[in-house]
């Protein structure tokens, strides 16, 4: 099949993230089941779905903000497991956007930046502040650099988030619905800024319904519902030529308006 | 709102100045206490309420008050007689503490501002010095206290009055402050067996009266430790103070911690940040600010309730009054004794409470969330 995007993917042969017959349950309920999925090194991944079917909860996997049950997930050649050398060890190499920002709101931008760096990294101060500059200049709020989040609008903080996880120069990056408690302007800004992080060669996985950045960035599709993986492709495949029934109807819907 | 109002076209509307308030003094007693006739008498009879209550305070304390003066025969004025202050003025302040040695209390209360001051205050020059000079400061000032190499030793039953409740207040919120932070980690610990013994403790010590904690302290304790073993009563009320109150401190800063939204663990967490740092770079910092005003509460009661010490024989601000009023030469004036101590007392808990104002105000400017 060929790729239809206009960028080329910077996608190798290697293995970035695996999950092999993951279940997860939350007391009885049963959220993932059996959820089988390979990433390659510099693939960007866009995962869509009804709410409640359990994306959020797959990605969360991933670096271990939920703990699943039974499969293997390896990330970075790293098996999770409960040891929790090897927790941070992901932790450190994968950096994570969430719906809500969750920035630090007693520290400044520059300092919600450069904790992780100067904390996990060891990194010193000084070098941490100008790569926390670099990043913030690359989502282009160098100027709030040291406003408190309180500040900031909701694109703005969103893209300190971004620019925050890029600091840790993270090999991989999971976004959880980065643009979904935004106004319609600062999603614009949201997304181009993940556009061109896509561009950089970043594995991504992205919890979206922005259809149109699945069709812009996206190597594969995959699409949820009630805890499995239903369908995955090519965005070009997957929109115009949906093989599942429910499938169809997710994409009628959200398509509609 | 005048009928008059300019009209402007849409877009147009230039910014217009905030409307005055009503300015001027008289304008504002007129608003607020003489709008109406009930109102009016109601200030009338408030103002005569507060000039009865205030002439009586201010005759009792100064004009009818004897300063000078040697034996309680002087005080004829009938106001209040406060030779008693000044003859006991040292019993007051150092307790039993040698006369010829009081200069090491005052340079303890001394060292004891300058260590305060940069752990109080965040915007001193080399702050991080100072905060070294703070974290020795309490072996400093037990050395200085309590002597040795080559000082006179004075025992620890010979401390009193100020410097006994000092003591006693300052080591228990110092104490409490870090043991409370650690029992309501504790408290919401994974492990099962840390977070039991957290919650055991904490349900416990808050059962019991502090009057128990201390008889315990001072009485039961000896009774299980060993022959010859046999540590000061002041370190045994000290200890069983800070206990007490770290209690109360661990319950409080766990409501903050529980304050904090689910999703500032996990931007720590998915950061990579360890337990440790998460909870003092992320979590503790906004936890305890959320609830200052329960800090200071509970350092506040603490401070007082130091004083139930004097029924386990140690003479703090209390134990030195009741002997101050025992005295036949005193005898019949505990008012005046009391109100001292209690003005020593409201110095100290008002500071605190001004403190944390404006701690609560200087970490909010430009935090909102
Ligand atoms: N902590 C929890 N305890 C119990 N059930 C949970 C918990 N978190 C999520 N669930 C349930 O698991 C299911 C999947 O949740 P998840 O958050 O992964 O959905 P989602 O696909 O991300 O949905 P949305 O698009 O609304 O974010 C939901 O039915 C939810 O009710
Ligand atoms: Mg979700």
């Amino acid at each position: 099949m060929s790729n239809a995007n206009t960028n080329t993917s910077k996608k190798t042969d290697e293995v970035a993230i695996q999950l092999n017959g993951v279940h997860k349950w939350y007391g009885q309920f049963h959220v993932l089941k059996d959820i089988n999925l390979t990433v390659q090194r510099g693939e960007r991944i866009v995962i869509c779905g009804p709410s409640g079917s359990g994306k959020s909860t797959l990605i969360r996997c991933i670096n271990r903000l939920e703990e699943h049950q039974q499969g293997d997930i390896i990330v970075d050649n790293i098996e999770l497991t409960g040891n929790l050398k090897h927790i941070d060890a992901i932790r450190r190499e994968v950096g994570m956007c969430f719906q809500h920002f969750n920035l630090f709101p007693h520290l400044t931008v520059l300092e919600n930046c450069t904790l992780a760096p100067i904390w996990v990294r060891k990194m010193p101060k000084k070098e941490a502040e100008e790569i926390a500059m670099h990043y913030l200049e690359r989502v282009k709020i160098p100027d709030q650099a040291l406003k408190f989040p309180g500040q900031l609008s909701g694109g703005q903080q969103q893209r300190v988030a971004i620019a925050r996880s890029l600091c840790m120069n993270p090999r991989i990056m999971l976004f959880d619905e980065p643009t979904s408690a935004l106004d319609p302007e600062m999603i614009a800004e949201v997304l181009d800024t993940m556009i061109e992080l896509a561009h950089t060669g970043m594995t991504m996985i992205c919890v979206t319904h922005e259809m149109g950045f699945a069709r812009k960035v996206a190597d594969r599709v995959i699409f949820m519902d009630g805890g499995e993986i239903i369908e995955e492709n090519v965005p070009e495949e997957f929109f115009n030529n949906p093989q599942s029934d429910r499938t169809q109807k997710f994409l009628s819907q959200i398509l509609a308006h | 709102m005048s009928l008059t109002e300019q009209q402007y076209a849409p877009g147009e509307h230039p910014d217009l100045p905030a409307p005055l308030g009503e300015a001027g003094l008289i304008a504002w007693f007129k608003k607020r206490l003489f709008s109406s006739i009930g109102n009016t008498i109601l200030t009338i009879i408030t103002l005569y309420f507060l000039y009865d209550v205030l002439s009586t305070v201010i005759f009792w304390t100064l004009t009818g008050a004897t300063f000078v003066g040697e034996t309680k025969a002087d005080c004829t004025l009938g106001g209040a007689c406060w030779l008693v202050i000044g003859d006991r003025f040292h019993q007051f302040m150092y307790g039993l503490y040698p006369k010829t040695e009081y200069w090491r209390p005052n340079l303890t209360f001394v060292l004891m501002i300058l260590a305060i001051i940069p752990v109080l205050f965040d915007k001193i020059p080399h702050r991080g010095k100072f905060l070294l000079f703070s974290t020795l400061f309490p072996f400093i000032a037990f050395f200085l206290l309590s002597g040795g190499l080559g000082m006179e030793t004075v025992d620890s039953s010979d401390w009193g009055g100020l410097l006994l409740t000092l003591v006693l207040g300052v080591t228990g919120i110092v104490a409490s402050f870090p043991i409370g932070i650690v029992l309501a980690l504790g408290r919401r610990s994974n492990m099962p067996i840390v977070r039991t013994l957290c919650v055991c403790f904490i349900e416990f010590v808050r059962g019991v009266p502090l009057i128990t904690i201390l008889f315990m302290a001072s009485n039961m304790l000896p009774l299980f430790l060993p022959e010859g073993v046999n540590f000061d009563k002041l370190l045994r009320a000290l200890i069983g103070v800070a206990l007490f109150s770290s209690a109360y401190m661990a319950e409080v800063i766990r409501g903050g911690l529980q304050a904090i939204p689910k999703g500032q663990f996990e931007g720590a967490d998915a950061m990579g940040l360890s337990y440790w740092q998460s909870m003092r770079l992320i979590i503790l910092p906004q936890a305890l600010r959320i609830v200052i005003p329960g800090i200071v509460n509970t350092f506040i009661g603490l401070y007082k309730d130091t004083t139930l010490v004097s029924i386990i024989g140690l003479f703090d601000l209390i134990g030195i009054g009741q002997v101050a009023v025992a005295d036949v030469k005193w005898r019949g004036l505990a008012p005046e004794t009391y109100v001292f101590i209690a003005l020593l007392f409201f110095i100290s808990c008002f500071s605190m409470s001004r403190y944390s104002l404006w701690l609560e105000n200087k970490l909010h400017t430009g935090h909102k969330r």
